[in-house]
């Protein structure tokens, strides 16, 4: 029996406005509003709405036959309150269904997983919080940010309480072996991974519409008949992509929805059911174990990080934001802590890269890879004279993680050492008083 | 494949950006081995590269008869003329020009340069075109630039072989607009009577298609390319300033070339940046000059803000080579050598949109030539982000290593192919 899962990512950045160096030190917003409400105004009334909707009926249509799981990033969500909120209330409609799994993944949808372990947990910590409040699961399968994987960070995962994670089929990495199967960690063995299957998630969300495809004009039907034509024991067929798919990379006129809408049909009746990514890790068995010592993801065809931080800029600008982890971390001024949210969602460095492979996945105010490093290096030098600004930059972090701790302590202590005069006073108080009834005796 | 081509300077001896290409692109071309070129020129010096072409100085080609010998004529003007060839042109003199101002030889003097009297020599430069070509054999005409388009038009007209014209600039782009009508028709001519014309930029062959109505099939654009450097200016040992950063910009002082927004960028920065480490040199003359010494003293700039006056040769690339960042905020420029100079040398490089080398470069940042903005941003980011800076001069000097005349040379020979009809 073969078994689809489907699982589908949403996430919008709040842009970033045009910031120049003399901006620097006099104005501390960053965000171009108009920019980031249109864009996330359209992608919610061509392609989050109406797929969303569609996901729906699809799920009410087949009475829990058919499953989905979702991600949204923390960014991606507060963004969408502020602007698109009907989105979110088809999510509770989703929800609601119970056939739709929450997964998590870093709040602000950063690359922290490849620098910093305590930045990194405590992000996906808040986005597990936040999806228990909002739709109360608690989500036990991870996506990091583009599908980021590695060992590193799966021992991370396993420590934080996650049975699985989602990765990339990736050519590099499988070789010879079929991402149709269950794998898992070698250094976290409980975790399980999903891998996606590019080729089947790339012919919706990449070649769907493109008359010049050999396959073109996909239907239900032969998508339904290759996934039965696998091996008998290749049972699980990840198939993970953006929500912007229908939509915006595909355009609804292309029947995208129609042809999603007619899959679970079609499955039917060649016996493939849907699964979502938990049932499938509680339920499944691990083939064997994946060594993933460097990053791999989703993104361009080298499936690994330099999508984001493949040249000397992205570096710099990568190392130059979490430079200010710690002090971040320390800090509890909200604005800042937003800021810092915002600051380090991928999409940023995206803009940087330098590969030329013309797949330009998202609108942007930049023209070139240089207008995008400028535009955020000036933004950062004001974000990190602000946070030197709290905490004096000649004292070392551990250092001022000493004295922070110590004013912390302070007030403890002042506590305590209240109670124990307050005890000491009540005490000569006894004893006068004790001297007293002895006098009188 | 034989080529008579006009042109109007050749290194050493030059003045801006279009005997640079005159070189480059006769050099790329020559490569090929069975290139037979003879570039003619108002004024050489005899100190042209004469290895892989044949220098013909208009100077020393007679229209008037004189009775002179083989010894004379050898004396007088042999460093440039071979004697036997100045009696082949003789034997070509086609009509009797003896009305003309000519010398002891029955030639023509040329002042060389852009003289005051420069509508007179282009007309003395075509007269003397009809002699040449009487006497040379070729397959086609190449002229360059307005000052030699008539010129072509008359070889064309004796040889009835196929001219093409190369369009390094047109009126438009000296002008801002306000063209001079005796050029503007010089230039319309030209391109009417050509069999094709080669612009340098997309943007140049836009103008020529929209302001001077030609044919789109009839214009193609070949981009310009850059010499590699020699070995003793990659020796140059640059001389930098620790803890300073040079911003340069090197080129005519006029108003194509939109000095006055590298003035006020540099105001920006320097209002802005604390720590005043940052220099910006203005290298070059021209008619703006001082009105860009004074512009800069009002901003109140003037004590980081220098004019060392016109450099050529080996000063330039030293210049190039002191700077951490070149600057071409050109209003328009067809094409634009110098950036890919600087490249050369290592040096992050910012230029106009408007700027026809940005269709061939993006290891460089580029912003709209009016952009004051944008471009002090830029000038703050290499000086401050050293990332950036070494990006794009690594980076930068690999992509100009890619831009080579010898692919030019093979480009133009298959359009010369097409227009011949071979």
């Amino acid at each position: 029996m073969k078994t689809i899962c489907f699982y589908f990512e949403i996430h919008q950045l709040r842009q970033l406005k045009r910031y120049r160096f003399f901006d620097i030190g006099s104005d501390h917003y960053y965000y171009d509003d108009f920019a980031s409400e249109s864009n996330v105004t359209e992608v919610a009334e061509k392609s989050y709405v109406p797929a969303l909707t569609t996901l729906l009926e699809m799920i009410k249509e087949n009475n829990g036959y058919f499953k989905v799981a979702l991600s949204v990033s923390g960014v991606g969500l507060e963004i969408l309150e502020q602007y698109a909120p009907q989105v979110i209330e088809l999510m509770h409609e989703l929800n609601a269904t119970g056939c739709c799994e929450f997964l998590s993944e870093p709040y602000s949808h950063g690359l922290s997983s490849l620098v910093s372990r305590s930045v990194f947990k405590k992000e996906v910590q808040r986005m597990n919080d936040k999806i228990k409040e909002l739709f109360g699961q608690t989500p036990k399968v991870l996506r990091n940010s583009g599908l980021i994987y590695s060992n590193e960070i799966s021992e991370m995962a396993a420590q934080m309480g996650f049975k699985g994670m989602l990765s990339e089929g990736a050519k590099h990495i499988l070789a010879w072996k079929s991402p149709h199967f269950l794998y898992n960690s070698i250094t976290a063995p409980g975790l399980k991974l999903l891998l996606r299957d590019y080729k089947l998630s790339d012919d919706i969300s990449l070649r769907f519409s493109n008359q010049a495809w050999s396959e073109y004009p996909l239907f239900a039907e032969t998508y339904a008949d290759w996934i039965a034509d696998f091996p008998k024991d290749e049972k699980i067929i990840n198939i993970f992509m953006n929500l912007t798919a229908f939509g915006m990379a595909q355009p609804l006129s292309s029947n995208i929805l129609e042809f999603m809408r007619a899959l679970p049909a079609c499955c039917k009746e060649r016996g493939i059911t849907f699964s979502t990514p938990t049932e499938l890790v509680e339920n499944e068995k691990s083939v064997g174990a994946l060594d993933v010592p460097y990053p791999l993801s989703w993104m361009d065809e080298e499936r690994d990080a330099s999508s984001w931080l493949g040249n000397s800029l992205q570096n710099e600008a990568f190392n130059k934001l979490y430079s200010v982890a710690e002090r971040v971390a320390l800090s509890d001024d909200r604005k800042l802590k937003q800021d810092w949210d915002y600051l380090q969602a991928a999409d940023n460095f995206r803009y940087m890269t330098t590969k030329q492979n013309g797949i330009i996945t998202e609108k942007c105010i930049y023209e070139s890879p240089f207008d995008a490093f400028t535009n955020y290096m000036n933004i950062l030098a004001d974000f990190i004279t602000r946070v030197n600004a709290q905490y004096p930059e000649d004292i070392d972090n551990e250092e001022l993680n000493a004295l922070l701790k110590m004013i912390a302590n302070q007030n403890e202590e002042i506590v305590a050492l209240n109670e124990e005069i307050a005890a000491l006073k009540s005490k000569p108080a006894k004893k006068s008083r004790k001297k007293a009834e002895q006098t009188e005796e | 494949m034989k080529i008579l081509m006009f042109g109007w300077e050749f290194p050493p001896h030059i003045s801006g950006g279009l005997g640079t290409a005159s070189y480059g692109l006769t050099k790329g071309l020559a490569v090929q081995g069975d290139m037979d070129i003879t570039f003619c020129i108002p004024k050489p010096y005899g100190d042209e590269d004469k290895s892989f072409l044949k220098i013909v100085g208009m100077n020393t080609v007679p229209i008037t008869w004189k009775n002179v010998d083989w010894d004379y004529v050898s004396n007088r003007v042999g460093a440039i003329i071979n004697p036997d060839d100045y009696f082949r042109y003789r034997d070509h003199i086609y009509s009797d020009f003896s009305y003309m101002h000519t010398n002891d030889l029955g030639c023509m003097e040329f002042a060389g340069g852009y003289p005051e009297n420069l509508h007179e020599e282009i007309n003395n430069y075509s007269i003397i075109a009809g002699v040449v070509a009487r006497s040379e054999q070729f397959d086609i005409i190449h002229s360059h630039d307005w000052l030699t388009y008539p010129a072509g038009i008359h070889a064309k007209q004796v040889s009835g072989k196929k001219l093409v014209i190369h369009v390094h600039a047109t009126d438009f782009d000296r002008s801002r607009g306000n063209v001079n009508p005796t050029v503007y028709a010089i230039e319309k001519n030209g391109m009417d009577y050509a069999d094709h014309i080669f612009c340098v930029s997309e943007l140049t062959r836009r103008t020529v298609i929209d302001k001077y109505h030609q044919h789109p099939d009839k214009v193609t654009t070949v981009h310009n390319a850059v010499t590699p450097l020699p070995q003793e200016i990659l020796d140059i040992v640059p001389k930098k300033i620790p803890n300073e950063k040079v911003v340069t910009f090197l080129g005519r002082i006029t108003m194509q070339k939109g000095p006055e927004y590298f003035v006020e960028a540099a105001a920006m920065v320097l209002n802005r940046s604390k720590n005043k480490n940052i220099r910006f040199c203005m290298a070059g003359s021209g008619d703006m000059m001082n009105a860009m010494i004074r512009l800069a003293a009002e901003r109140g700039i003037a004590d980081h803000f220098h004019f060392p006056g016109f450099m050529r040769g080996r000063q330039v690339y030293e210049c190039l080579k002191a700077s951490d960042v070149y600057i071409m905020p050109s209003v328009s420029e067809p094409f634009g050598i110098s950036p890919l100079e600087a490249m050369q040398c290592d040096v992050p490089t910012i230029i106009s949109k408007q700027s026809g080398c940005a269709e061939i470069l993006s290891r460089c940042i580029k912003t709209d030539y009016w952009d004051i903005n944008a471009m002090a941003d830029a000038i703050y980011a290499i000086c401050n982000y050293d990332s950036l800076y070494e990006y794009l001069k690594v980076e930068g000097r690999r992509e100009v290593d890619e831009i080579t005349w010898e692919k030019v040379g093979l480009k133009l020979r298959g359009l010369y192919e097409r227009v011949i009809g071979w």
